[in-house]
């Protein structure tokens, strides 16, 4: 079995070579981030777990590649891409995830609570469905600060479940918000499949508030990224907030250490979605037949984000813990 | 008080000094905004906000749907960028669905964010029982909120202090819960004019004395009161401290007041068990142990849900009555 080719979608015509290529660069550094992550938790490196974004580059590149450095994400436990993709770097990343005083959060967040105010990130969140109001808030609060900035907010299908989401669904359609909410079906809460959890329609439940929803194939970044453009620019108008629906699929299990999930997931699904629906292969393959890269370039960038990201692990092994005296910092702000 | 007031002193409700804090701060930094369940016209249902609305408008007083989590998690997310949300839970007892938002949002990101993200939001809510309002809306749950590392909390029992703390509440850079005891709505009390803050994690004595210390919060410093009135008329001189705040607790003047004392009762209206009492009274135990004259005695809200009967309701909350036959024990006088 080989990638299968994606399908012509309208539209691509209107992106650059040079933005295509960016994409594809973004895509390949979560990729490797995350197989350095997972040779740090085997290779017993990591404290604690982490949860992989392989699989589901797409969504996340697809959707920030729309975005400005001012807009605001939330993230979730399976976060690490969505960091990337808006902008932070493999360094303090990795730092981050082995618990060292130059991470992101000065090793007291750790892999599920990576928060980036530079960037736009406002925090992944590891209470599923948590990140919601704070989504939803930034959103209010751009709106009330006359802004034009967008928030995002990524979650898994398994967050449906949550019943803050109606919640606030129900108020950014009320008060128009800037909100887009971006939800990853990779078919798994955690170990049960979403048909054995989820009533009725995905998109039904946004349809029910009167906000637009989008499904797409979110192994497609270039469809994600068309899709996530016009709806952020419809929100930065002022015409409220939108629900896309991006089907896609994790590559590992829920956790790094989820490695014999054969009971709730068949090998055979495990490779038909890395053999036929990789997004990275086959946007690859796409840039290829479409010309805008060659097999040189590709193995480039490939090349290169393997050995940043290795060079960014061997800093952060070498990074200092934080001192004692920070357990107490920041429990609260000084005025 | 950390800014004097120089102007004249005027008697307000406990609810025109809250309105009163709020309104001055809106009128001082546009990025605080009040939202809440009928919060703008009706201006609450225990009319604590009335008017306010007709100021600033619906933009800024907004009635949000009956979503206290969702409501809470919209002021996480708006104060972690750039605004100062006020958001009202009208009975103290629906805390509990804002839960998940306050305990594992609001009160984690600074310091899940290595300091980087701050959640300047303020909490209003009530505490109380004796209304004949039954299990649902009459619990004083501040304790809960006061376990979390990351929240301060606030207990004010006078219209001044309602005032000043609650400017402060609004000025500080972390998520601060605000309880209102409901039955002190109406009750007046002296409130300067103009411009002044309290600063949280400051006690104020409201009574001294010599005998026994009488620790009460909200609801309980009134209580305090009459009993101290009480036992002085029987020859017990009773010390009575109101720590304003719970988080930050002023341990200092609490162990002091103590120490001096010697004796001392603290009084709550939250459950007893595992409540404020409990942590007060082993501050106590811990700073003054060695200057007691007797063990230190808790009084809180009796361990059952609060009944809806009057009849079994009254039993269910300290009172005066109760806490001089405990101090008159303490002091060798029953």
């Amino acid at each position: 079995m080989t990638n299968t080719a994606l399908p012509a979608i309208p539209g691509v015509d209107a992106v650059d070579r040079e933005q295509w290529i960016q994409i594809y660069q973004q895509m390949s550094q979560i990729r490797a981030f995350e197989d350095q992550a997972n040779q740090l938790y085997l290779s017993a490196k990591m404290p604690g777990l982490t949860h992989m974004y392989s699989g589901q580059e797409a969504v996340a590149v697809g959707v920030c590649e729309a975005l400005e450095r001012d807009d605001y994400i939330t993230s979730t436990h399976r976060g690490h891409g969505h960091c990337l993709a808006k902008g932070a770097q493999f360094k303090p990343m990795f730092a981050e995830l082995l618990g060292k005083v130059d991470g992101y959060c000065r090793g007291k967040g750790g892999s599920m609570h990576i928060a980036d105010q530079d960037s736009g990130n406002l925090g992944a969140n590891a209470i599923v469905g948590g990140s919601a109001g704070i989504a939803t808030g930034a959103a209010m609060s751009a709106k009330m600060r006359g802004t034009d900035q967008v928030a995002v907010c990524f979650f898994g299908e398994g967050a449906l479940g949550q019943g803050l989401f109606y919640e606030v669904m129900n108020m950014a359609q009320l008060w128009k918000l800037p909100v887009i909410y971006v939800c990853e079906n990779n078919l798994y809460n955690e170990y049960t499949h979403y048909s054995e959890t989820t009533a009725g329609e995905l998109t039904a439940r946004a349809a029910a508030f009167g906000i637009q929803t989008v499904e797409l194939d979110g192994q497609d970044v270039r469809s994600v990224y068309l899709e996530a453009q016009k709806l952020v620019k419809q929100a930065r108008a002022g015409e409220g907030p939108a629900f896309l629906l991006a089907n896609t699929y994790r590559f590992h299990g829920h956790h790094v250490g989820d490695i014999n999930r054969t009971y709730y997931r068949s090998k055979d699904e495990e490779k038909l979605w890395k053999t036929e629906r990789d997004p990275i292969t086959n946007f690859g393959r796409w840039l290829l037949e479409s010309k805008i890269a060659d097999q040189g370039l590709l193995d480039q960038i490939t090349t290169q984000v393997e050995e940043e990201a290795k060079a960014a692990v061997a800093y952060a092994l070498d990074a200092p813990y934080p001192a004692e005296e920070e357990v107490t910092l920041h429990v609260y702000a000084s005025d | 008080m950390s800014t004097q007031a120089t102007n004249a002193v005027r008697e307000l409700t406990f609810s025109q000094a809250v309105n009163e804090a709020l309104v001055e701060e809106m009128r001082r930094d546009e990025c605080v905004f009040i939202i809440g369940e009928d919060v703008a016209e009706a201006g609450t249902p225990f009319k604590v906000l009335e008017g306010i609305s007709d100021e600033f408008g619906t933009d800024r007083v907004l009635d949000s749907p009956i979503s206290e989590a969702g409501i809470t998690g919209l002021c996480v997310g708006a104060a972690m960028t750039g605004m100062r949300p006020v958001v009202d839970i009208m009975f103290g007892d629906f805390i509990t669905l804002t839960m998940d938002q306050m305990v594992n949002q609001a009160a984690k990101i600074h310091y899940m964010s290595g300091g980087k993200l701050t959640v300047p939001m303020v909490m209003r809510t009530t505490l109380g029982a004796t209304r004949r309002s039954a299990a649902q809306h009459s619990q004083s749950l501040h304790a809960w909120m006061s376990h979390i590392p990351g929240l301060k909390v606030v207990v004010p029992a006078t219209p001044a202090e309602a005032k000043g703390l609650l400017k402060s509440a609004i000025r500080d850079e972390n998520p601060v819960i605000f309880f209102e005891d409901k039955l002190s709505f109406q009750l007046k009390g002296p409130v300067p004019e103009g411009e002044y803050t309290i600063p949280l994690g400051v006690a104020d004595i409201k009574r001294e004395g010599t005998d026994i210390t009488l620790v009460g919060t909200s609801s309980m410093v009134d209580v305090a009161l009459q009993a101290a009135e009480q036992l002085a008329e029987i020859g017990i001189s009773a010390e009575v401290v109101d720590p304003r705040t719970t988080v930050p607790l002023d341990k200092e003047t609490i162990i002091a007041s103590a120490r001096k004392t010697s004796r001392a009762i603290v009084i709550d209206e939250g459950y007893e068990q595992y409540g404020t009492t409990a942590e007060i009274a082993s501050v106590i135990a811990d700073g003054a142990f060695y200057y007691l004259d007797a063990p230190v005695k808790r009084m809180g809200a009796m361990n059952v849900p609060i009944p809806f009967s009057p009849s079994l309701e009254d039993l269910t909350v300290p009172d005066a009555s109760g806490v001089v036959e405990v101090a008159k024990q303490l002091c060798n006088r029953a």
